[in-house]
């Protein structure tokens, strides 16, 4: 049985609620993280992200299920005992100590002798590239200079796992993206399992080796970046993640992972599944804007005429907005890679749309 | 453009602090007259030893008034000291726990703040000598063992009537206290005890000496409740001086009123500059 960095079985947590109901802000949520690997907990407000990573630091005890790190069982366990540290989203530094203390502090409370301490405390600061700022006090710093203090004071006890929530919630786009590849360097640096909670699905995408998508406290998919992309398994996920088209219809049959659909209008659509369906079932075919197409070719498989509402110019690209005959709207991505980036079709024309079968998938609710 | 003020506004203004402060300069001002007597000021006392401070340096000399004097103490440190920790960890509790009935115990906790002190003078003084009644009675203790009202009854009805007011002001300092540091703390390997030294005191102190300040000013100056439920030996500073009053009033009583008025002062600015930088 491989040993993974966290794992997560059938966890469920349940919250009293204000007025005497009950919250269920986890169902049921089993998940495995690897050793070393990035791991991002990505889903919209209040689907249980904080309280999974809260499960896993020992804030929170689970109501059902077990939380492992490294194999071991957490039960009871406080977090002052646990092999893991959190960076918080509002940093959570202690105003009154100099961020030399705050930095030293885990060490400290593990009994570390002050000289050692002060060695791996400029260590740190320097690794996150704030050398010789060991006097200043937090409210003298800037928010990603507390982030950055934030992360020396955990990665500084050189936990099994790092617990990341929403820590650059706080900062403005640029200071973002910065922090955004900061964070990853630091990751592959240490070498140390990251698990880290966001409702941004860019940010997600673009620094994760695996993502878990939540909703409603479940754990909906979990896959590499491209996968949970080209793959949605449900439609959550593919509304979720990026811009797709949602063309609702019926299972006509299904041939292996081929579905036949009967889409609104009497339009048929050619779309793959790894699910097996029945016929007559309600689902949607789910298809990415830059997948589908003007000018189809010749014999391409799910061709619709339309007419375009809008034409948006975007530089790179322009999007087509096209209503289809069925009553269908969807939006239409070209790239604008001719040498004169003329736009393939005016507001008010005709056209005809396609996409071809392999990236379009169906997926149920 | 400024607005005109209404002259009256400035009259009742300039009447509240003359009624309020005038009584204070006069006592001050007497605390240094040649007459023995408080009726006229005669003059600046120049007498043997200490010059003008002669009624303050006569003072010493009251044994009785020194004896009150120190039992005023002992009670408000002992009192304030048992009455801060009481009242933060209510104030603690009251902050992080919710359970059945806390809206209930919360009113209930500061209700010895309206109740007229009168009420909860006589209140104690039932209570503790019903108590001590009963318990001498049924160990039937010899005369020298039996409790009796004194310096202990005193600390505890002031712990009593302070605690309230301990928690009020830390609880205003709790408002808003971010408890991702205490996490914090823990997620580093803090047990709760090293969390709440390191941490949570730290970040409330200045709530905790301001209640604490507030305490003590409070127990120093109550004659209501200590009239109640003091006894023999001890006497503190307001019941010795209302005894005197009955006799005679001299400027010694003015020299020991304005020493006191210039602690209970000192404490009390000290309390809001804490509870100024805490907010
Ligand atoms: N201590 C609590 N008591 C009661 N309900 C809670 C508690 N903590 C969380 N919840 C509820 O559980 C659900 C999940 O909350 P959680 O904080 O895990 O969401 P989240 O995914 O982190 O959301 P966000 O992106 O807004 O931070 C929410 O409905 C929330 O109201
Ligand atoms: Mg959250």
């Amino acid at each position: 049985m491989p040993e993974y960095a966290v794992e997560l079985r059938d966890v469920s947590k349940r919250f009293p609620g204000p007025s005497g109901e009950i919250v269920n802000a986890v169902k049921n949520v089993s998940l495995q993280i690897r050793d070393g690997e990035f791991f991002s907990l990505l889903g919209p407000s209040g689907c249980g992200k904080t309280t999974s990573l809260r499960m896993i630091a020992g804030f929170e005890l689970p109501t059902e299920g077990e939380v492992y790190i490294h194999g071991r069982p957490m039960g009871q366990t406080p977090p002052y005992r646990r092999p893991v540290n959190t960076v918080f989203q509002n940093y959570a530094l202690f105003p009154h100590m100099t961020i030399g203390e705050n930095v030293a502090f885990g060490l400290e409370m593990k009994g570390v002798p002050k000289a050692e301490r002060e060695k791996r405390v400029k260590e740190a600061l320097e690794m996150v590239r704030l050398p010789g700022f060991e006097k200043r006090r937090p409210r003298q710093m800037s928010g990603g200079q507390q982030q950055r203090v934030a992360l020396a004071r955990a990665l500084i006890n050189h936990p099994e796992v790092l617990l990341l929530d929403e820590p650059l919630g706080a900062l403005d786009l640029k200071l973002r993206k910065e922090m955004q590849l900061e964070l990853k360097r630091l990751q592959r640096e240490v070498g140390i399992t990251f698990i880290y909670v966001t409702h941004d699905q860019e940010e997600a995408l673009t620094m994760s080796d695996r993502i878990a998508v939540m909703s409603g406290g479940r754990v909906l998919q979990v896959g590499p970046a491209h996968e949970i992309y080209e793959k949605p398994n449900c439609k959550f996920v593919a509304d979720f993640i990026g811009e797709t088209n949602l063309l609702e219809g019926k299972v006509i049959h299904q041939h292996g992972r081929q579905v036949e659909v009967l889409l609104a209008g009497g339009l048929t659509a050619h779309a793959e599944s790894d699910q097996s369906l029945v016929s007559g079932q309600q689902v949607f075919v789910a298809i990415r804007p830059e997948k589908m197409a003007l000018r189809p070719y010749d014999g391409a498989h799910n061709v619709y005429v339309g007419r375009v509402e809008e034409v948006v110019y975007i530089g790179t690209d322009t999007h087509y907005t096209v209503r289809l005959a069925g009553g269908q709207r969807v939006r239409v991505r070209e790239q604008n890679d001719d040498p004169f980036s003329r736009p393939l079709a005016n507001s008010g024309d005709e056209v005809r749309v396609y996409f071809d079968q392999t990236p379009a998938r169906v997926l149920t609710e | 453009m400024t607005k005109k003020r209404s002259p009256w506004l400035i009259i009742a203004a300039l009447a509240v602090y003359f009624f309020l402060y005038a009584p204070i300069v006069v006592l001050v001002v007497f605390a240094f007259n040649s007459s023995r007597t408080n009726v006229v000021f005669e003059g600046v006392v120049n007498r043997e030893p200490c010059g003008p401070f002669y009624w303050f340096c006569a003072l010493a000399g009251n044994r009785e008034l020194m004896s009150a004097a120190q039992n005023t103490l002992t009670i408000a440190l002992t009192s304030t000291f048992f009455s801060t920790i009481i009242g933060t960890m209510a104030a603690l509790a009251l902050q992080r726990y919710s359970f059945p009935g806390k809206t209930f115990s919360e009113a209930l906790l500061y209700i010895p703040i309206v109740i007229p002190e009168i009420v909860m003078g006589i209140g104690i003084l039932v209570l503790f000598s019903t108590l001590f009644r009963f318990i001498n009675t049924t160990f039937s203790l010899p005369p020298d063992a039996r409790l009796t009202m004194g310096l202990g009854t005193v600390i505890i009805s002031h712990i009593v009537f302070s605690v309230p007011f301990v928690t009020l002001v830390v609880r205003a300092r709790l408002h808003g206290f971010d408890k991702s540091v205490e996490e914090a703390a823990q997620d580093l390997y803090a047990d709760e005890w090293r969390t709440f030294w390191r941490v949570t005191l730290p970040l409330i102190a200045p709530g905790v000496l301001a209640g604490a300040l507030l305490a003590f000013t409070l127990s120093l100056d109550d004659f209501v409740i200590t009239f109640f439920t003091t006894g023999p030996g001890a006497t503190t500073l307001p019941i010795y001086v209302y005894g005197l009053l009955r006799r005679i009033t001299t400027p010694e009583l003015n020299a020991l009123s304005t020493i006191w008025i210039a602690l209970v002062l000192v404490a009390l600015l000290i309390a809001q500059r804490l509870e100024r930088r805490a907010g």
